[in-house]
């Protein structure tokens, strides 16, 4: 789960971080308030999406008065903001996070990620902060510094000094950089997160060391036991069938192609449209409805796929275990009572009383097209697309 | 002998009396594994599927001289149940459950290192289907009548794609040695790597059947250790081509987020490594079979 840079910046401020004095804002009028409660001479204006990249999008504007900051306000609430990390659908900016501008001297990198490799979390900082990661390891790849934390004592201070030395942090700044990435390692580990992103992390003329954008991501198989960071999703961040599908308890991706797909199992669902895009065509979402694939399940993943309009083909592609081939026969034709299908529908059954659940299907109702194995389902999908 | 298990491995189950655990243990016991009891806290003394249930593992283990478990708990208790199996000597745990913590995998590595590697329980798992060594046990929740009995071994992090590989190589009358689901999550228990060398040791087995997926280091690895340390064949299938970089597919370890995680990029290295590519899913079966016939 993503949150905000402000929620992820007061979260991050509780672990001991220095952030620059901010508020968030819904209205013109609320962000100016607020620029002059947070006072000073320069503020910047930041689009609260979940993106990075914001501001090659126009979502980060500077200010020189409390009247331009409510204009810039105007300007950025309600619209939807295009980077390249958004899609070309972009995200719709609803929260103003106005924060005082700060004189920047130094900028750095500092991230944390889990290392799959190693099985810890990695530190990984760069005095090339402002660049993106992958702009980093592309362009600077000597500049970044990496230190591997073992998870069952924490991060010791010598290794967040070593990278505050490895930076070229100045010798009073030290032991506050150290902190501050210690913080940032604490935060990790606390709240189960899954990435902590500081970039830039800066030194301001006044010789602070500030986080000025922060991100953080978190492993929703926590979220179980994190109740104030279950409290910070913002669902009009998400793609709406995305949503709908997640609060259904299935796992679904939403994709640009137009033959939808209802799977079970996130291996087999990868794997068939692997075999869409090799027979020629393009899948219009991931779908696993779960191994077990149940009749309720079924049901819901029709009415998914039914609400999505670039679908012009159906592919249900099962493979039954425990779960029996005539049961989930029968679950597709209780599914396709409910819900009406208005566009082909190829279905392919395997595994566990095959026969018996084509039989289900071949008595029923339902119109469809039968397939025998992934590679015919796929290409019969296909097929029926292209008439 | 097959690897992991044979048919006298004693199995207990964690969280027994469950609405999953017991139908699992029942679909275990028909297919002709060793169940020998369970474990439920605070039930002991009782029976269960005509079979006594134990309040800790210990117990367990004592009294029947089990060496393997099957977790059927809920991901909020599961890092705490397989440190339990480990402590009470379990030799191989499969944990099932779907949806533990990153955070909690790492804690149980971790308690896991105090153990020689002589004492080290392996884990395989989480969000996996178990292991099955067809006609001796089965140690998971797969169908395993599309099992045939053979010689070739799989290792697969999905589940389903994973019986998709054991129905086609039924198709061509080829049977499988053991078959090794090790899960979707991005910290596994046992790895692809770690699977593998226990297949190039097997007697039983003659070319190893590999099914990956994007995201994560370890299918990259497990080619290394082939092309290093193995005389059999390895065959290998990575499914996620068309899956967008940085979004998670489904299993929560299936997000491409540095190079050589896609799956482009696994097969090139992996072919590299000597190592046979189904280009396909639906003829993982037959590469096996061209290999087999080399």
């Amino acid at each position: 789960m993503d949150i905000h840079e402000y929620q992820a910046k007061k979260l991050l401020a509780d672990f001991g971080v220095i952030i620059p004095r901010g508020g968030i804002a819904y209205s013109p009028e609320n962000a100016e308030n607020k620029a002059r409660e947070i006072g000073g001479s320069k503020w910047v204006v930041k689009a609260q999406i979940h993106s990075g990249a914001r501001g090659k999008a126009g979502g980060i504007i500077l200010c020189n008065s409390p009247l331009e900051v409510a204009q810039a306000t105007d300007k950025l609430l309600g619209k939807k903001l295009v980077t390249n990390q958004t899609g070309p659908q972009g995200k719709i900016v609803n929260r103003i996070y106005v924060e005082e501008a700060t004189d920047i001297k130094k900028e750095f990198y500092l991230g944390l990620v889990f290392d799959r490799s190693s099985e810890s979390i990695m530190v990984v900082a760069s005095t090339e902060g402002g660049m993106s990661v992958e702009e980093i390891s592309k362009e600077k790849p000597e500049s970044i510094i990496r230190s591997k934390i073992e998870v069952a004592v924490g991060m010791q201070k010598f290794q967040a000094r070593e990278i505050a030395f490895g930076l070229g942090v100045a010798p009073e700044l030290i032991n506050r950089t150290a902190e501050t990435i210690i913080g940032c390692y604490r935060a990790f580990s606390e709240l189960d997160a899954t990435m902590v992103e500081i970039n830039p992390l800066a030194v301001s003329g006044q010789g602070q060391i500030l986080a000025l954008d922060c991100k953080m991501s978190f492993d929703n198989n926590a979220l179980f036991r994190r109740n104030q960071i279950s409290e910070l999703r913002d669902k009009t961040q998400e793609n709406p069938s995305e949503v709908y599908a997640s609060d259904r308890g299935l796992n679904y991706v939403s994709l640009d192609g137009n033959i939808g797909n209802i799977i079970n199992g996130a291996g087999l669902a990868m794997a068939s449209m692997d075999m869409i895009k090799l027979a020629g065509g393009e899948p219009a979402n991931f779908l696993d409805v779960g191994g077990g694939a149940t009749p309720d399940k079924i049901v819901k993943a029709f009415k998914l796929i039914s609400m999505d309009e670039k679908v012009k083909v159906i592919l249900v592609n099962i493979f039954a275990g425990i779960n029996r081939c005539d049961w989930v026969a029968e679950g597709i034709v209780q599914a396709l009572e409910k819900i009406e299908i208005n566009v082909p529908l190829v279905i392919r059954l395997a595994g566990t009383n095959v026969d018996k659940g084509n039989k289900i299907l071949r008595e029923s109702k339902i119109k469809y097209i039968e397939a025998n194995s992934l590679e015919d389902a796929a290409n019969k999908a296909v097929k029926t697309l292209k008439g | 002998m097959a690897v992991i298990i044979n048919k006298d491995t004693k199995i207990i189950i964690q969280g027994f009396t469950g609405k999953m655990g017991t139908f699992h243990a029942e679909e275990m016991i028909k297919y002709g594994s060793n169940v020998v009891g369970g474990v439920t806290p605070g039930k002991g003394g009782t029976k269960h599927l005509n079979l006594p249930v134990f309040n800790t593992v210990k117990e367990a283990v004592e009294n029947t001289g089990a060496s393997a478990s099957i977790l059927f708990v809920p991901p909020a208790f599961a890092a705490d149940s397989a440190m339990e199996a480990a402590d009470a000597g379990i030799r191989t745990c499969v944990a099932i459950v779907d949806g533990i913590p990153s955070h909690d995998m790492i804690r149980i590595k971790r308690y896991m290192r105090r153990y020689s590697k002589s004492e080290k329980m392996s884990l395989v798992g989480p969000n996996c289907a178990g292991i099955i060594s067809p006609g001796k046990s089965m140690l998971g929740i797969m169908p395993g009548h599309i099992y045939k009995e053979g010689r070739v071994g799989i290792i697969s992090r999905s589940g389903t794609l994973g019986y998709e590989a054991a129905q086609q190589l039924k198709d061509l009358n080829i049977g499988i040695s053991t078959s090794v689901g090790i899960g979707g999550d991005p910290i596994n228990g046992s790895s692809f790597k770690d699977i593998i060398g226990k297949f190039e040791e097997d007697d039983e087995t003659d070319a190893i059947l590999m099914i990956g997926e994007i995201g994560g280091p370890q299918e990259v690895a497990a080619g290394q250790f082939a092309k290093d340390n193995m005389k059999k064949p390895v065959i290998a299938y990575i499914a996620g081509l068309t899956a967008p970089k940085g979004r998670v597919m489904g299993h929560a370890g299936a997000i491409v987020s540095a190079y050589g995680e896609s799956a482009v990029e696994k097969v090139e290295i992996l072919r590299e490594f000597g190592v046979s590519i189904s280009k396909n899913p639906s003829v993982m079966g037959e590469t096996v079979k061209e290999v087999l016939s080399k």
